[in-house]
C-alpha cells in the first residue's frame, strides 16, 4: 500500500503496513520486516517514510503528561504538535526554547531530527533543551535517557533520524516568557557582503536572527536579501489584537505555480517591499510560523513535488562555497520563495548525528522540473562537499552516501545503538 | 446554555470521549472518569490534569462497567470528588465482531451487555440523580447503526437500538423535570474501535470532529444529534427504505 508523503510529496513509496499507534503502555506491534515511527510528515525527502516497511503513525501519541508551570518544564507523549504544546504553555508564560519555521512538527520528529530554529547562536539545537526521553526498543525494553543517564542512547536518539527505536515521550525545558509577542526588526541587504557584517552585529544583541535572500539576483546583487532580527517581547503595557486568519491551499495545480518568472516577480516586490525600520512588536505565530496560516501551502508546487536543500558550510570555506552555491542555483533559474541564510552558533552538537555545527547554514525549496533539478542538486552537493560541509538528511531526498559519511563521521559509533528492527528509506539510500 | 461545570464521563479513554473531555477542560469544567484499562485511564486523566486550571478538578477510577454492581458507588465517588454533578456522559462501548457473534450466543449477549445493558444501568441511576438534585444533563453516545439492523452488523445495532429507545423515553419522562436526554449518534469514526477498517473513504469523521459536535449538543441541549450532521438525512432514507429493497443491498 501506498502510506503517507513526505512534506514536500516527492518520492512516493509504497509500505507494507501503517499502523497508528494508540496509547504509549501499548507493546510495539510485531511486524515483518523494518518500521519506522512517522509523526506530522513535515519532513522533506525520505527521512520520514520507509518503502516495503511499516510506518508507525505516532499522531495518536498525542498526551501531555505533566507541565511544571512553575519550573517550566512539559513531560508529553512523542505525537504531540509544538503548536499545540505552545497552546498549552504560552498563555502561561513558557515557550520553547528552540523551534522550527513550523508549529505542526511532532515532538518525536523535532527530537529525531535535532531539529534548529533562528536561535541556534544562542539556544542551540531543540535536542539542547530535551532533559530526559523514553525509547521503546522492539525487544520490548524501554530506556529513559538523558544527557546523564544512558547518556550514549540520548546523544544517539537526539538527531538518530528515528532508528534507535520508537520515542514514547520527552520531557523538555521551557523558556520563559511575558507575553505571546516578538520584538523584530530587518535590514535590507543589498549584497552578499553586507550579510556577513549584518549578521555578525546584530547576532550580538538579538536571540533570533535569519535571512532571506534573493536566490535569483545575480552580479553585484548576488545574495541581496532581508536580515531579520527579533526577541520575545519584554512586559508590555497594551499589547496588538492578534487575530488567527487561517487560508488553504484547497487543490493540487497540475504542474508548479512557482517558476521562474513568478519567483523573480516575488523576489523584486519582497525585496522592494516596504519596511519599518524601527522595532516591530509581532505576535509569535506569524513570525516564526508565517507558512503555517496556509493549509497545504505544499500544493503550491503542484503534483510533482518540490526538493527542498539545506546545507551547513563550515565559516572558512563558506565564503567562496556561499556564493558559489547562489550563482549555480541562479544560473538554473530555479530557487525558492523562502531561501534563508543563517549563522549557527558555536555549541556542541546534542546528538552523534545532529546537522547543526559552526557554521553558515542555506536552505533552499525548488520545483521538480525534472533532471535538471537533480542536476542542480548534484552540483549542490559538490560544492557542499569540497567545503568540507553536510547536508540536512530531514530535508534530503538526493545525497549519495560519500557525502553523507564525509558530512556525518559518527555513524560507525551511531551503528551501535540503532534498533534491530528499525531502518528508513533516507537511511538505506545513505548508507548503500 | 447548559452548565457543564462538573461532569462524569464513562468510557473516558475512548478516542472520542478523551477527546470531548479535553474541550470540556478547556472550558474550564472539572472531570471524573472512568475507564477499562488502568494505565490507559492513567494517562489521560494526566492529559487533562496538564490542561487544567487551578481550581478545575480532574479524577477518575478504573473499572469494568460490564459489573452493573459497581456503577452506584462509582456515581457516589464521582459526585463526592466533585462537590455535585451537572452532566454525565456516558460511552464507553465496544465494536463487535459480527460474525463471532452469529457463532456464539455468550458473545452475542456479551456484547449487548456492554453496549446496552450497562449503559442503561448508568443511565438509570444518572436519571434518579438528577431528578433528586433537580437538574442535570444525561449524554449517551448511542449510533446510527441503531436506526436500522443491516446484516453486517446487527448485534451492534440492536444494542444501539435498545440505548437510543431507552432514551427516547427517558427524554420524554424528564422533559418535564428540565433534565435534558441528549442522545448522540456518529457516523463511521476513525477510532481505535474501527482501526481493522482499511479503506476508510469520505464518509469517516475525526474523533475531534465528532468531539465538537458532542460538546456543542450537551451545551445546547439538544435531543438527538447525528455526526456529523449529514447522517440525519442519510439515516432517514435508510430507514424509510422499504423492505423489499432494502434485503436486496449489501449494507
Amino acid at each position: 500500500m501506498r502510506g503517507p508523503l513526505s512534506w514536500n510529496r516527492w518520492p512516493r513509496v509504497d509500505h507494507r503496513a501503517v499502523i497508528t499507534l494508540q496509547h504509549r503502555h501499548d507493546p510495539l506491534p510485531k511486524v515483518t520486516g523494518f518500521m519506522l515511527a512517522h509523526g506530522a510528515g513535515r519532513s522533506y525527502g525520505d527521512v520520514c517514510l520507509n518503502a516495503q516497511g511499516t510506518l508507525l503513525l505516532t499522531r495518536r501519541l498525542d498526551r501531555f503528561i505533566e507541565f511544571d508551570r512553575y519550573a517550566g518544564r512539559l513531560r508529553c507523549e512523542s505525537g504531540v504538535l509544538i503548536h499545540d504544546a505552545l497552546q498549552l504553555i504560552v498563555p502561561q508564560g513558557w515557550f520553547l526554547p528552540v523551534t522550527p519555521g513550523t508549529g505542526y512538527v511532532t515532538i518525536g520528529g523535532a527530537i529525531a531530527n535535532d531539529v534548529h530554529g533562528k536561535n541556534h547562536h544562542v539556544a542551540g539545537s531543540f535536542g539542547h533543551h530535551v532533559r530526559r526521553l523514553g525509547l521503546l526498543r522492539s525487544d520490548g525494553s524501554e530506556i529513559v535517557c538523558s544527557p546523564a543517564e544512558h547518556s550514549a542512547w540520548f546523544a544517539a536518539t537526539v538527531g538518530g533520524l528515528g532508528l534507535t527505536g520508537l520515542i514514547l515521550w520527552a520531557e523538555l525545558d521551557l523558556l520563559p516568557i511575558s507575553n505571546p509577542f516578538m520584538l523584530t526588526q530587518s535590514r535590507c541587504l543589498r549584497s552578499l557582503a553586507e550579510f556577513w557584517d549584518v549578521s555578525a552585529q546584530m547576532s550580538e544583541s538579538w536571540p533570533y536572527t535569519v535571512a532571506w535572500v534573493d536566490c535569483l539576483a545575480g552580479g553585484k546583487r548576488r545574495g541581496r536579501g532581508v536580515f531579520f532580527a527579533a526577541r520575545h517581547a519584554p512586559p508590555q503595557v497594551r499589547l496588538p489584537l492578534h487575530r488567527e486568519r487561517r487560508l488553504s491551499f484547497p487543490f493540487d495545480p497540475p504542474f508548479s505555480l512557482v517558476g521562474t518568472l513568478s519567483l523573480r516577480a516575488f523576489n523584486e516586490l519582497y525585496y522592494r517591499r516596504s519596511r519599518p525600520t524601527a522595532v516591530t512588536l509581532q505576535h509569535y505565530s506569524p513570525y516564526f510560523y508565517p507558512l503555517d496560516r496556509i493549509r497545504n501551502w505544499n500544493r503550491m508546487y503542484g503534483r510533482k513535488g518540490f526538493l527542498q536543500y539545506q546545507c551547513v558550510l563550515p565559516f572558512d570555506a563558506s565564503r567562496e562555497a556561499l556564493p558559489a552555491l547562489l550563482a549555480a542555483t541562479a544560473k538554473r533559474g530555479q530557487g525558492s520563495f523562502l531561501a534563508v541564510l543563517k549563522t549557527f552558533g558555536g555549541m556542541s552538537a546534542a546528538g552523534m548525528l545532529s546537522f547543526t555545527r559552526p557554521g553558515v547554514t542555506l536552505a533552499l525549496d525548488c520545483a521538480i522540473r525534472g533532471a535538471s533539478t537533480f542536476a542542480l542538486f548534484q552540483e549542490l552537493d559538490a560544492i557542499v562537499s569540497s567545503a568540507g560541509g553536510a547536508v540536512y538528511p530531514a530535508k534530503d531526498a538526493c545525497m549519495a552516501p560519500r557525502l553523507f559519511r564525509s558530512g556525518y563521521p559518527r555513524i560507525d559509533e551511531f551503528h551501535k545503538y540503532m534498533d534491530p528492527q528499525f531502518s528508513s528509506s533516507l537511511w538505506r539510500r545513505v548508507t548503500a | 446554555m447548559t452548565q457543564l461545570q462538573r461532569v462524569v464521563i464513562f468510557g473516558i479513554t475512548s478516542a472520542i470521549a478523551s477527546e470531548v473531555a479535553r474541550q470540556l477542560v478547556a472550558q474550564g469544567s472539572s472531570i471524573f472518569g472512568v475507564g477499562r484499562n488502568e494505565l490507559k485511564l492513567r494517562s489521560v486523566l494526566e492529559d487533562l490534569r496538564a490542561r487544567k486550571g487551578v481550581q478545575q478538578v480532574i479524577a477518575g477510577a478504573p473499572a469494568d462497567l460490564d459489573d452493573l454492581t459497581l456503577h452506584e458507588a462509582l456515581f457516589d465517588s464521582a459526585r463526592r470528588t466533585l462537590g455535585a454533578v451537572d452532566a454525565v456522559l456516558v460511552a464507553h462501548g465496544t465494536l463487535p465482531d459480527q460474525l463471532r457473534c452469529q457463532e456464539s450466543v455468550p458473545e452475542t449477549i456479551a456484547q449487548i451487555q456492554t453496549n446496552a445493558v450497562s449503559a442503561i444501568a448508568l443511565l438509570t441511576i444518572a436519571a434518579r440523580h438528577f431528578e433528586a438534585q433537580g437538574s442535570g444533563l444525561i449524554a449517551a453516545i448511542s449510533s446510527v447503526a441503531g436506526d436500522r439492523g443491516r446484516q453486517s452488523n446487527y448485534v451492534y445495532g440492536a444494542a444501539k437500538a435498545m440505548l437510543s429507545t431507552f432514551m427516547d423515553g427517558l427524554r420524554h419522562r424528564l422533559y418535564p423535570k428540565r433534565i435534558a436526554v441528549v442522545t448522540i449518534k456518529p457516523g463511521f469514526v476513525d477510532t481505535p474501535m474501527t482501526a481493522h477498517v482499511a479503506n476508510k473513504g469520505a464518509l469517516w469523521a475525526s474523533p475531534d470532529e465528532v468531539a465538537r459536535g458532542i460538546v456543542r449538543a450537551m451545551q445546547r441541549d439538544q435531543s438527538v444529534v447525528y455526526l456529523p450532521r449529514f447522517w440525519r438525512p442519510v439515516m432517514f432514507a435508510i430507514r424509510h427504505l422499504p423492505e423489499r429493497i432494502f434485503l436486496r443491498l449489501r449494507l
